[in-house]
């Protein structure tokens, strides 16, 4: 059975009347040591899927419906003693901007320590003995420095090293990151994809990764679901998902990579459109409005995830793409995906 | 930090100097722009029945026949070392500090403020710990609150506070409290030196009355301040943690909320000890607000001159505090 298994799960806001679902119906599981992908646009749901699971939505004007069982326990009707006793020691959480995540005018060290002592008992000199190894466990050198200086002092990846340190200093079994790298710059969001990495292999951590960016994904995640509009409308393994995208949207993402290899004055292929734009009924394929393939079917009933190539392929899409796509070499770390052109395939 | 420390405290000494200079020139220069004659204002530290050898003794004696700039050097090396003064036969030393003796009652300016400022002093304190912590409180629980019965209630009481003047809660509270239901008899300032129990017990009225129109102000502040560092990241990152509710209020939300309220609080404190002029006007304490009033409406000089420099004093001493304290508050802001 998955670590985290999660069924059906809706978000809506609002009140009666105005309600808008943000998330609808998105299932998948999570297993130990696994690495999935919460992939797809800013607005289509992931970030809240996340908060959700860490029940750290707002109480009002929120309703959640569904399933998430951790561990075979329902975190959606939890207590919310039950979660904060869950949160910090058996799921954590990485944001997206290190800076605006730490508290500007609480030295790193507090704010490394409160969690040590909050789910470890951890006090005085032990905390602050736990807290340096956790830093230099991510890679801060000079650690006993470091936890006496304030956000501000450290480099933006140092920042986001501290933040990983809080989220893994009660060696939770889930790890939810929430866009890690989105505010680092290239080099730094190597790093810490690489640390990353390196405590999933080494602690059998589950890792949920929310993320917009394809390169990510190549990178890290054994299993990929693509969001659009609150739902997930392509389900596949990494690789699986690289060589035959057949959803339009998830197609589409992929041929939009910009390619070195490309001959000079080829234009960029965008999806055209935004998230936004829907239509104005709720039966139907949202993706429909900017999709290349839609057909009248699109428009009249909701399409359900089917599997029509290979197992474990889920698609949600009544025309699924049958071509693949013609995309460079993704290349990060040690794991490299080479999706198969239409020439040598 | 050092150098910090000694570059804000020349800048507060300078800033004094600047003070008198300026009260000093708003009370002798001024008048004497406007017309009035050396004469005149020699004739009131006289009295009534001035004769002209009198008022020029007294010209002499004060130094009045002198340039503005020599009286203004005289006034300050006063305060420093003292000065000397010689009223016909009889000579008499004034100790440094020196501002110099009463123009009506003849008695030396410093002792009688060294005399007032406990009673301020006490004032301003009790009150200062009653409306912080209570302004503080509401502040928070207001905005955990926010749009609630809770919250608007705060918040109206709030505004009655803010609009309420001094000398209608104030009366109202003596009326209430020593003739109404008399649990006090009158509210008589003893000093703490002699009975603090009683010292407490007196101040009580006075004390409520005031920092019920200050905790007004630093409710609003609070719940403004809260309301936004709530919803910054750092208070989710820390919710992320599972801390409790009641740790990521305080030790996350009010931690950063804190900054401008301890500037407020720098400002309005010292400005307070300066004098809380109706308050002590209201409950007949005679503070240095008291005595600063006489002293204007009796063109006594050389107190205004003394109370309007010590005011200023405390204003910078605790500007300068806050200052100091902003490296501990918030860690951003960077000696240099």
């Amino acid at each position: 059975m998955a670590l985290l298994s999660v069924d059906e799960l809706t978000v809506t806001f609002g009140a009666r009347g105005r309600e808008s679902k943000a998330v609808d119906g998105v299932s998948f599981d999570v297993d130990q040591g696994q690495v999935v992908g919460l992939v797809g646009e800013s607005g289509c749901g992931k970030s809240v899927t996340s908060l959700a699971l860490m029940g750290l939505l707002p109480d009002k004007g929120v309703k959640l419906g569904g399933r998430a069982d951790f561990d075979g326990n329902n975190l959606l009707t939890m207590s919310r003693r039950e979660l904060r006793d869950m949160r910090g020691s058996q799921m954590a959480m990485i944001f997206q901007d290190p800076l605006s995540s730490l508290n500007p005018v609480v030295p790193i060290g507090i704010q490394v320590t409160e969690i040590l002592q909050r789910h470890r008992g951890l006090k005085g000199e032990a905390a602050r003995k736990e807290a340096a190894h956790l830093l230099d466990r991510v890679g801060i050198p000079d650690p006993a420095r470091r936890l006496k200086e304030y956000p501000h002092q450290l480099s933006g990846g140092m920042r986001q090293r501290a933040l990983i340190a809080m989220a893994v200093a009660c060696a939770p079994r889930l790890l939810i990151a929430d866009e890690p790298t989105t505010a680092l710059d290239v080099t730094i969001q190597a790093q810490i994809l690489e640390l990353l990495k390196e405590l999933v292999d080494e602690e059998g951590t589950a890792l949920l990764m929310i993320t917009h960016d394809l390169g990510v994904v190549a990178g890290l995640c054994d299993q990929v679901n693509v969001l659009y509009a609150g739902k997930v409308v392509e389900s596949a393994d990494r690789h699986e998902l690289f060589a035959h995208p057949m959803h339009p949207y998830a197609h589409g993402l992929l041929e939009s990579i910009p390619r070195l290899d490309a001959p000079r004055g080829e234009p960029l292929k965008p999806i055209r459109g935004s998230i936004n734009d829907r239509i104005a009924w709720a039966e139907g394929c949202a993706f429909a409005p900017r999709c290349d393939y839609y057909t009248m079917e699109c428009l009249t009933g909701t399409p359900a995830l089917t599997e029509p190539a290979a197992a474990g392929h889920q698609v949600r899409c009544v025309n699924p793409v049958r071509e693949p796509v013609e995309i460079a070499t993704l290349d990060a770390g040690d794991a490299t995906v080479t999706a198969h052109g239409g020439k040598n395939a | 930090m050092t150098a910090y420390l000694i570059r804000r405290l020349f800048a507060a000494l300078m800033l004094l100097f600047v003070v008198s200079a300026v009260t000093f020139a708003i009370f002798f220069l001024v008048p004497r722009l406007g017309g009035q004659s050396i004469d005149e204002l020699a004739v009131q530290y006289v009295g009534k029945d001035a004769n002209p050898e009198s008022v020029a003794a007294v010209k002499k004696n004060l130094g009045l026949d002198q340039p503005l700039i020599v009286q203004y050097a005289d006034f300050i090396k006063a305060i420093f070392v003292g000065a000397e003064y010689k009223f016909g036969p009889d000579a008499s030393t004034c100790d440094a500090p020196c501002f110099g003796y009463s123009f009506k009652t003849h008695v030396e300016v410093w002792p009688e403020i060294t005399q007032r400022i406990p009673i301020t002093l006490s004032l301003a304190v009790g009150a200062a710990v009653l409306w912080v912590v209570s302004g503080v409180t509401i502040g928070v629980i207001s905005a955990l609150n926010r749009g609630t019965f809770v919250d608007r209630l705060a918040m109206t009481v709030a505004l009655l506070g803010v609009s309420l003047p001094i000398f209608f809660t104030g009366l109202l509270g003596l009326a209430l409290f020593t003739s109404q239901w008399p649990i006090w008899e009158s509210v008589d300032y003893i000093p703490i030196t002699e009975d603090p129990g009683e010292w407490f017990w007196n101040l009580i009225i006075p004390w409520c009355s005031l920092a019920f129109l200050y905790s007004a102000l630093y409710a609003r502040l609070t719940r403004a301040g809260m309301l936004e560092t709530m919803g910054e990241d750092y208070i989710r990152t820390a919710r992320a943690k599972g801390l409790r509710e009641s740790k990521v209020v305080t030790k996350h939300g009010l931690r950063a909320a804190l900054t401008p309220i301890v500037t407020i609080f720098g400002m309005d404190f010292g400005l307070l000890v300066g004098g809380a002029i109706i308050t002590e006007q209201v409950f007949s304490l005679q503070g240095m607000g008291a005595y600063a009033v006489q002293a204007v409406k009796d063109s006594d000089l050389p107190i205004v001159m003394g109370v309007t420099l010590v005011a200023a004093f405390f204003i910078v001493f605790c500007n300068l505090i806050v200052d100091l304290l902003y490296a501990a508050i918030d860690p951003r802001v960077r000696y240099s």
